[in-house]
């Protein structure tokens, strides 16, 4: 018993101002997070005729409807890249931000009984909601590059820049995540605002068509929305067209950063009372 | 080498009661109320405005030794299961605070975290991680787990199919293999059937025996009283005893005085049994439900039973009093009487006044086939107290009455003529001088 005269905690009313986030803590639970990621995929297709096929179909359809209707009947320009891999580049990030912000925003909620009957760091909840959507990304992508093969399209080098990108998709969705899930703890409201605010921000958000299409002097404003920088930056990296370096970029990475701390800090702050109101 | 590995000052614990979201009922007055003053919102959040409150816990103050094994002891609504929790940091604190000189394992409820599609294996990994294991640790205790729960045949099978006993077992085991040095247990042992609640113990006593510190709630005394040494008493909040196990079982007991502890319900059927008790009191001579009774009086005590399924069974009542002796026991027939199923009863067995000595006495119920299969038992199904009310000449003198006191009718003569030869005194002499001894 020697480690118990080293250890200690002290627990009190008194709230820590500073709301830091307890990094060594946080990873001593890293595979808290691997195991409910790991659960949340291994349990998901269990028991479907179809199992891990959902993964590819989902993306795929969207990407056929979107080609028909946006790339055929509406003509929408693609910047010189068949119509379909212009859209299936962009809605790589996009799906992956969209499912994984609304796991996240349930998830708190989802694992009441972890929450009221076990300690361990709170912030492991919303972590573990947006990795499972990694594994579906990844699936996506490689047949993204089937599908290359298939329009003839060099496969680029830029590709070494994609988990950048990727990783800011995550911080956006973490910090969405971050928030919607803790507010979600008090107001169940939010459960109704993720889907439909997600639908809004499809359109705000060039998924359907190019960036470029924005005029210039709205562009800084259009740029507050952190999933224009990475779905540049994917169609960037994948079919090299566009720029994801710019004024723009800097003001989405800007946004995103703004709201993982401030997720970050109303997580912390509302956290202490999660097991009591949940 | 006694230090405290938990010292716990002055702890209250409120929740407020109704509408806890303090100034908001709706999301959209939250919504222009925090666009009107954002920074005035952000301080709401957290910190609760006036409103009703409840104190769950008040003003605890106590310290838990290394290496202590100490039971809570209270009624439902005491504030057992909060005190754990704000150990446990599942929740924090209203005032007061707490020093943890040691990693705590809490075993709130079994199976956190177990997903129903998942294989035995597999949930035994993750269920090891919600508590706090690391893998190469559940990996290092996987067999020992496995054996424990005896479920080594399944452990490919999702978890949906098994039987409500085998999940139990096996979430049990996972936590039982915890290794924190501050284990602290909530009323887990109330599940499985009587082998498995008797091996849990068994575990649990070899945690005790290892030197760690063990934080026990428990609604079974008889489970209090074989693991722990120390008890802590709360009621409505407040710590009321802080001593040893005995003594706060005595007080606990008698501490359920007021009118709703007069009578025992049972509000579901206990598992597996074909009978189900449905209430047990005891009545006073103008038959009201009472707790206390003088010596003199005499009491009926009255059980009501549904019979689920039919089935041969006896019913034994047994009267313990408060060092445990066991009074006698009374059964309503002599044999096993079959009971059919969908039937009622009530029985009612008059016990006469001046039996029982001044103390306090517990009820133990017991359903079973008259041979060794019992179908259910609660050792402390129900207590009541017998007053001193007459005040007899020997307490006061501080000699123990004995257990029974029983009116005994007693002829007195006076006879001058008592001759010292008789064989009547020298066997008299001969008693005392036993007494003595």
């Amino acid at each position: 018993m020697t480690s118990s005269a080293k250890y200690h905690l002290h627990l009190s009313s008194e709230i820590d101002a500073k709301f830091a986030v307890n990094l060594p803590e946080l990873w001593e639970y890293r595979e808290l997070v691997f195991f409910l990621a790991w659960r949340e995929i291994s349990s998901r297709y269990r028991q479907a005729a179809l199992g891990a096929a959902w993964a590819i179909i989902q993306p795929l359809a969207t990407m056929v409807v979107f080609s028909i209707i946006f790339g055929r009947l509406a003509k929408i320009p693609s910047d010189g890249v068949p119509y379909p891999l212009f859209s299936y580049a962009a809605l790589l990030p996009w799906q992956y931000f969209q499912t994984s912000t609304q796991t996240a925003a349930n998830s708190l909620v989802t694992n009441t009984t972890l929450i009221t009957k076990v300690y361990f760091p709170r912030l492991v909840i919303p972590l573990a909601a947006i990795m499972p959507g990694l594994l579906d990304l990844t699936i996506s992508f490689l047949i993204f590059v089937f599908l290359m093969l298939h329009f003839k399209v060099q496969p680029s080098p830029r590709y070494v820049w994609l988990p950048l990108f990727t990783g800011l998709g995550l911080c956006a969705a973490l910090g969405v995540g971050l928030w919607s899930s803790a507010l979600c703890v008090k107001y169940r409201d939010i459960k109704h605002v993720i889907p439909f605010v997600m639908q809004l921000l499809l359109f705000a958000s060039p998924v359907t068509y190019s960036s470029h299409l924005i005029p210039s002097n709205w562009r800084l404003i259009y740029a507050l929305n952190p999933m224009v920088e990475v779905i540049d930056g994917f169609r960037w990296s994948c079919l090299g067209i566009g720029n994801p370096f710019g004024l723009e970029s800097l003001v989405s990475i800007l946004t995103t950063a703004l709201l993982l701390v401030s997720g970050t800090y109303i997580f912390r702050r509302m956290e202490r009372s999660f097991a009591d109101i949940i | 080498m006694l230090h405290p590995i938990i010292q716990v000052s002055n702890l209250s614990k409120r929740y407020s009661l109704g509408n806890r979201s303090a100034n908001y009922t709706r999301f959209s007055e939250m919504i222009i109320d925090s666009v009107l003053s954002p920074l005035r919102h952000l301080s709401r959040l957290s910190t609760t405005t006036k409103e009703p409150d409840f104190w769950a816990l008040h003003q605890l103050t106590f310290d838990i030794n290394e290496g202590e094994v100490v039971a809570i002891i209270g009624r439902n609504g005491a504030g057992k299961s909060t005190l754990l929790k704000i150990l446990s940091r599942i929740t924090y604190p209203s005032h007061g605070s707490i020093e943890l000189w040691g990693r705590v394992g809490s075993i709130l409820e079994v199976g956190v975290g177990f997903h129903g599609e998942l294989s035995g294996r597999e949930n035994i990994y993750l269920n090891g991680a919600v508590l706090g294991m690391k893998r190469r640790e559940i990996t290092r205790k996987f067999d020992e787990i496995v054996q424990f729960a005896g479920v080594e045949q399944f452990l490919d099978t999702p978890i949906k199919r098994y039987s409500s006993g085998m999940y139990v077992r096996l979430a049990f085991a996972v936590a039982a293999f915890l290794e924190p040095e501050i284990l602290i247990v909530d009323e887990v042992l109330a599940v499985g059937d009587m082998e498995f609640q008797k091996r849990c113990l068994g575990k649990m006593g070899d945690v005790a025996k290892e030197g760690r510190t063990v934080l026990f709630v428990s609604h079974n005394m008889a489970a209090a009283r074989q693991l722990c040494q120390r008890a802590i008493v709360l009621s409505h909040g407040q710590l009321v005893a802080d001593t040893s196990v005995d003594e706060a079982i005595t007080l606990y007991l008698s501490s359920c005085k007021s009118k709703e502890e007069s009578i025992r319900q049972w509000g579901a059927p206990p598992q597996s049994a074909k009978i189900w008790p449905r209430s047990l009191q005891v009545l006073n001579e103008s038959e009201e439900s009472r707790t206390n009774f003088s010596a003199d009086q005499s009491m009926t005590l009255e059980l009501a039973l549904e019979i689920l399924e039919t089935t041969t069974s006896q019913i034994t009542i047994t009267i313990v009093n408060s060092q445990h002796v066991c009074i006698f026991s009374t059964e309503p027939t002599a044999q096993p009487e079959i009971y059919e199923r969908n039937s009622k009863y009530r029985m009612r067995v008059k016990l006469p006044g001046s039996l029982l000595a001044p103390d306090l006495y517990r009820i133990a119920l017991r359903i079973h086939n008259g041979l060794r299969n019992i179908y259910f038992r609660e050792d402390y199904a129900l207590s009541f107290v017998i007053e001193d009310t007459i005040g007899s000449v020997s307490k006061l003198l501080g000699l123990t009455q004995g257990i029974i006191s029983i009116d005994l009718p007693w002829e007195i003569y006076r006879d001058d003529s008592l001759s010292l030869n008789s064989p009547n005194f020298i066997q008299d002499s001969y008693c005392e001088a036993d007494d003595t001894n």
